[in-house]
């Protein structure tokens, strides 16, 4: 809402400087985004009131003519000018008159740009200073005609003071409907800063027959439309609204079109109920020779209208209709009809007043993707007082402004006037609710500041208050505790710290393991990036070449996607890190990442989805960095990932950790696992198929990747676990090579190796893979080195060789693995 | 025979001092002192001597062979230490060439946003609890005092999923409810974080997706005095102790009264910037007492409990704390972005 501070001043004294009654605005919820001061750059001395004295003919140009211009100097200054809206032997005029050296708009530039006034020839006339246009003056675009003011412009002023002004823009929160007017915010700054609030009388000077056997009114539907207010302006004629009016609505963000339109406008602004002026004499009656009749009710099926753009529209059957005995004359609050549009040569005005249901109008509104300064406020809420007060209002601008004559009276439909709002207010709710004690004295002051009455009642009865007809945001006592507290200033109340009672404090363990999960994720390189929930399922489908596309039927679809690159919530990370990964390999030769984030799985029994975490781990690149000491060439493999997932399910301390070789199109044959814990299959990871890599744009290099089901995981670690003696007596070290078949995991052996060597087997470690020489072909050999350690003694060679011995008898009868020599 | 031992005696120290290299004091020690040395093969000789002879012989033969031995020890030592001198001179390194790099992961900024904002709370009793980023208009919405086409929906736009009444969080204030409803009737001090959605284009400062971190406080004695006692704290812990905070009347469905904080501009410091957009004040948070409906709503009893509010983004707190000019780096998930925060 833009409001000028000059017509503000109209209804209350403006006591504050500017940026102080902007700050105490902001502070009580009208929040004032910027001021803005139309005219700051006129310079007071060089451009001012001016009057046209005479217009004579340009002796070298048609087009052009001599304005000579009294400017409030000893001699009146004549200029030359092309302005199409003055012409030869005009005169009286009053202009915006620029003195020589004055900073001006050129009016010609496409841009905004200034130049300074200098004194010129004109094809051979000289001419020092310019009657200036809109565009000049930087009001507008308007460049044809000069801007000419109104009669009674002081000659010789400067323009600032005659047309300059401060215009607050305000960004109303939607609670704040009742200040989209110059009124409502009067009423707030008047509460604010202790001013009394002047506000315009409602009178209208009626000179024509009653209106009652003019109009008939009807609301069918009085559950959308409570009230319903009409006069007739008879004999107007349409024309140009006086430069007041136009340069009040160019203020405050409006377009001036004519003398009617401009009037409802002027009138919504300053009460905040929007008009609409219909054509009389195009209104039907409900039979030939009746009266105009309007009927408010709900669109019948199939019903259309051709709103004033032109456009035919289908209605539904929830939109409310202004409708005359021939069908639809206006969407109620929305839109008027083509049909009983206020012409040019239309003399005769029937103008709306009404009240219609918020809700319902913001629901039209917005099926028909109309929205509007009126529907804007209706909208919002409007209390239906106002309705008579603004059509009179409106009248008398119609009558002083465009020369109609009023008919006598307002028709009013109002089926059921609403009782005023009271509301009872202890004075200890305010300071239940602020922490602040404020005597009853106090709280009455503020509220009747703010238009509240209140009966302030003795000693523990509280007050009741009963709200003003414009104030459809208080509801109760909580409403009024705010009006109190923004009054009396959010600041003046002290800061307290919490001394209620302290909640039972509960650990959060699935926040807590997720971030044990992150720690140890950064502790092993891994860099944590955060991808968008929202996903399209091309890009899901390039994990899997062995199909065409992906079944969006498992998938939270958005009705309303901004691109279709989001539309689906995702059931996966993997896709997402994939291109992450792709986008960072640009400008990094290595890069680790991780994950943990929701999917979104929609389970046929519920309305919303579940939405378990899952971790993902993308990585790729050179094991080492290329570094002065060295660099080596080898890439990162499904060893490394393997390594990871390794360290953090050991640190985790979650039991029975396997990886076993898996099938998955994402992934290379024969490079892929599923891990599974405890029994339980958590996850996948494994070198990315070369297809897939090609079909995210990933260079020609291993890329390793892994997602889990974070629950599963976390569900597997203990609370507790135990720790394992340290043994003071020295280990036994042995060294063990063996050959088996290929077909044999690494895993089947460390296992039995583990089972055969029982307690006393502290630790089996891999240290060597080899095939080829020396071991027949599939066939390969593991190598290991296997510490025995006793907590209690130290470990003679003979028992130590005996264990030995029978571990490898054993792998030599289950896994036929023969000793290397 | 004594005269020989001297003799050998003489010459083998002469030798010994002239050594110069381990290997030529290995090759000294041999022929001397070694099972096939000259003065092994003296000691052998001792047998041939005339029995009265030999004592003395052997206590000298053991004198030559003590003295040998120590003045190579002597020798040992020196010559180690010289090689050990002349080693480290050899192992002189450039200090100045760049050392091994190590590669530490590191966790994205809206984590560490969001951990700061967990730590600052938790010790004001308040925990962190996790709600449904898909949820019911009714959660999100209605019953936060917004029914459908109230104008206040226009302060979010939404996504809706192809599903009647189901959308995608735009705040975390259903949180509020189910929190409530889960805890009714203990009080409650909790932080909701989590992502939210909006139907928006991305500009500086807004995403389609986004953090954000609801606060709600509920129990017998909860103040507007508390609630701008907790937050001024917070932004004092988060942003620094001297920082001023204002409170300003705003409008949220859910609470009431409610309350915009604005904190002093950590550019400027108030005088007036482009990213305060000139006014001195950078909005830090919206916040406000939970409104009577919904603390009913959540089953308690608004005439017996009240309760404070208050919605953060962490994104916009760690772009104020950072100097970040826009909030689509964050998601971009651009290494050379993220890594600056590691
Ligand atoms: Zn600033």
């Amino acid at each position: 809402m833009r409001v000028p501070l000059s017509w503000l001043k109209e209804y209350v004294d403006i006591v504050l400087p500017v940026p102080e009654l902007a700050e105490r605005m902001t502070l009580a919820g009208l929040e004032v985004e910027s001021t803005k001061r139309i005219g700051a750059e006129w310079g007071r001395d060089k451009i001012v009131v001016g009057e046209i004295v005479e217009v004579r003919p340009h002796p070298n140009a048609d087009r052009l003519t001599i304005a000579v211009v009294d400017h409030g100097a000893s001699e009146p200054e004549a200029v030359v000018t092309g302005a199409a809206n003055i012409k030869i032997g005009d005169h009286g005029q009053k202009v915006a008159f620029a003195r020589t050296g004055a900073r001006l708009i050129d009016g010609y530039s496409e841009e905004r740009r200034y130049v300074k006034l200098k004194p010129t020839k004109i094809r051979g006339v000289r001419s020092a200073g310019m009657v200036c246009s809109e565009k000049e003056l930087g009001l507008s675009d308007e460049h044809e005609g000069i801007l000419i003011l109104d009669d009674d412009a002081p000659v010789g002023v400067p323009l600032q003071d005659y047309l300059g002004d401060t215009v607050l823009d305000i960004d109303l929160t939607p609670n704040l409907g009742r200040c989209l007017s110059i009124i409502g915010v009067a009423r707030e700054v008047a509460a604010l800063t202790g001013q009394p609030l002047k506000l315009p009388e409602p009178t209208m000077k009626a000179g024509g027959a009653p209106i009652a056997g003019q109009i008939e009114l009807e609301i069918a539907d009085p559950d959308l439309c409570s009230r319903y207010s009409a006069a007739l302006i008879k004999g107007v004629k349409v024309g140009p609204s006086p430069l007041w009016m136009q340069q009040r609505l160019r203020a405050a963000g409006m377009r001036s079109i004519n003398n009617i339109v401009d009037i409802t406008n002027y009138v919504m602004l300053e009460w905040g109920q929007p008009l609409h002026a219909f054509d009389y004499d195009r209104l039907r009656g409900r039979g030939d020779g009746d009266n105009p009749v309007i009927i408010v009710r709900r669109a019948r099926p199939g019903e259309r209208i051709t709103t004033l753009d032109g456009v035919e529209r289908q209605l539904e059957s929830e939109m409310l209709l202004i409708t005359d005995g021939g069908g639809p004359v206006a969407i109620a609050g929305v839109m008027g009809g083509l049909e009983t549009e206020i012409g040019l040569s239309a003399t005769n005005v029937l103008l709306e007043s009404a009240n219609f249901n918020n809700l319902n109008n913001r629901r039209t509104s917005e099926l028909l993707k109309l929205p509007s300064e009126a529907s804007l406020r209706f909208g919002r809420g409007l209390p239906p007082e106002t309705t008579v007060i603004a059509a009179r209002r409106a009248s008398e601008y119609m009558r002083q402004l465009a020369g109609g004559v009023i008919a006598d009276g307002i028709a009013d439909a109002y089926p059921v006037k609403p009782a005023a709002k009271t509301i009872a207010l202890a004075a200890a709710e305010a300071e239940r609710l602020l922490g602040i004690k404020l005597s009853r004295q106090r709280i009455v002051e503020i509220l009747e500041s703010l238009g509240f009455t209140c009966e302030p009642g003795k000693r523990a009865a509280p007050i009741h208050v009963t709200v003003p007809y414009y104030r459809l945001d208080v509801e109760i006592a909580a409403d009024l505790v705010e009006e109190v507290a923004r009054i009396y200033g959010y600041d003046e109340i002290p800061d307290t710290l919490l001394r209620d009672e302290l909640p039972p404090q509960r650990r959060n363990l699935a926040l807590e393991g997720e971030q044990r999960v992150r720690a140890l994720l950064v502790g092993s390189g891994l860099a944590e990036v955060i991808t968008y929930s929202l996903t399209n399922l091309q890009s899901v489908a390039k994990l899997d070449p062995t199909q065409e596309a992906v079944d969006a039927a498992n998938y939270i679809r958005l009705a309303n996607p901004l691109t279709s690159e989001r539309e689906y919530m995702r059931r996966t990370l993997m896709n997402s890190l994939l291109e992450t990964l792709r986008d960072n390999l640009r400008f990094n030769d290595r890069v680790d990442i991780f994950e943990i984030a929701r999917v979104y799985l929609p389970q046929p029994d519920q309305e919303l989805p579940d939405e378990p975490r899952r971790l993902g781990i993308a990585m790729s690149g050179p094991r080492h960095d290329a570094h002065w000491t060295g660099a080596s060439d080898e890439t990162l493999d499904f060893y490394d990932l393997k390594g990871v997932v390794e360290t953090l399910l050991d640190r985790l301390r979650v039991g029975d950790c396997t990886f076993a070789p898996t099938e998955h199109p994402t992934f290379q044959n024969g490079r892929a696992a599923t891990v599974s814990v405890g029994g339980t299959e958590i996850g996948v990871l494994g070198e990315v198929h070369p297809l897939v890599r090609e079909n995210f744009d990933l260079p020609e290099q291993r890329v390793c990747l892994l997602e889990i089901d974070l629950e599963a995981l976390l569900a597997q670690v203990p609370s507790v676990y135990y720790y394992q003696a340290v043994s003071r007596f020295p280990a036994a070290v042995r060294d063990l090579a063996l050959i088996v078949e290929e077909s044999v995991p690494a895993v089947q052996v460390r296992d039995a190796m583990a089972k055969a060597g029982g307690k006393l087997l502290q630790k089996v470690e891999l240290f060597d893979v080899y095939r080829g020489e020396q071991i027949p072909p599939g066939k390969k050999s593991l190598a290991y080195t296997l510490t025995y350690q006793a907590v209690d003694r130290t470990l003679t060679d003979e028992e130590v060789n005996r264990l030995q011995t029978r571990l490898q008898k054993k792998l030599e009868r289950e896994l036929g693995a023969q000793l290397r020599a | 025979m004594l005269d020989q031992l001297n003799g050998l005696e003489k010459t083998a120290l002469d030798e010994l001092h002239s050594l110069a290299s381990m290997e030529a004091l290995e090759a000294w020690r041999l022929a001397y002192l070694g099972r096939k040395g000259s003065l092994t093969s003296v000691l052998r000789s001792l047998g041939k001597l005339p029995p009265e002879q030999r004592p003395a012989a052997g206590r000298e033969t053991n004198r030559v062979k003590l003295a040998l031995e120590q003045a190579y020890g002597e020798q040992a030592a020196a010559l180690k230490r010289e090689q050990t001198l002349r080693q480290l001179s050899q192992e002189q390194i450039d200090v100045t060439l760049p050392g091994r790099p190590v590669e530490p992961g590191y966790l994205h900024v809206s984590t560490q946003t969001l951990c700061e904002i967990y730590a600052i709370f938790a010790a004001m009793g308040f925990q962190v609890v996790e709600t449904p980023e898909v949820e019911t208009d009714n959660n999100n919405f209605q019953l936060l005092n917004i029914p459908p086409y109230h104008p206040a929906r226009d302060m979010w736009s939404t996504f809706h999923t192809t599903r009647e009444g189901v959308l995608l969080r735009t705040h975390t204030s259903p949180g509020q409810i189910r929190v409530m409803r889960q805890y009714c009737p203990e009080p409650i001090r909790v932080i909701l974080p989590g992502k939210c959605y909006r139907y928006e284009q991305v500009t500086a400062r807004h995403e389609s997706m986004f953090y954000q971190v609801e606060g709600l406080a509920v129990g017998r004695h909860v103040t507007m005095g508390d609630l701008k006692g907790v937050l001024t704290h917070f932004a004092r812990q988060m942003f620094g102790a001297n920082r001023k905070v204002r409170f300003r009347c705003s409008y949220f469905p859910f609470t009431e009264p409610s309350a915009e904080m604005d904190m002093d501009c950590i550019i400027c410091g108030g005088k007036g910037c482009r990213v305060c957009e000139h006014t001195g004040w950078l909005e830090i948070l919206g916040s406000g007492m939970v409104h009577p409906q919904v603390l009913k709503n959540g089953g308690y009893d608004p005439a017996v409990y009240s309760g404070f509010a208050f919605g953060m983004g962490p994104e916009r707190i760690a772009m104020l704390k950072h100097g970040i000019e826009h909030i689509r780096y964050f998601f971009a998930n651009d290494l050379r972005f993220l890594q600056q925060f590691a």
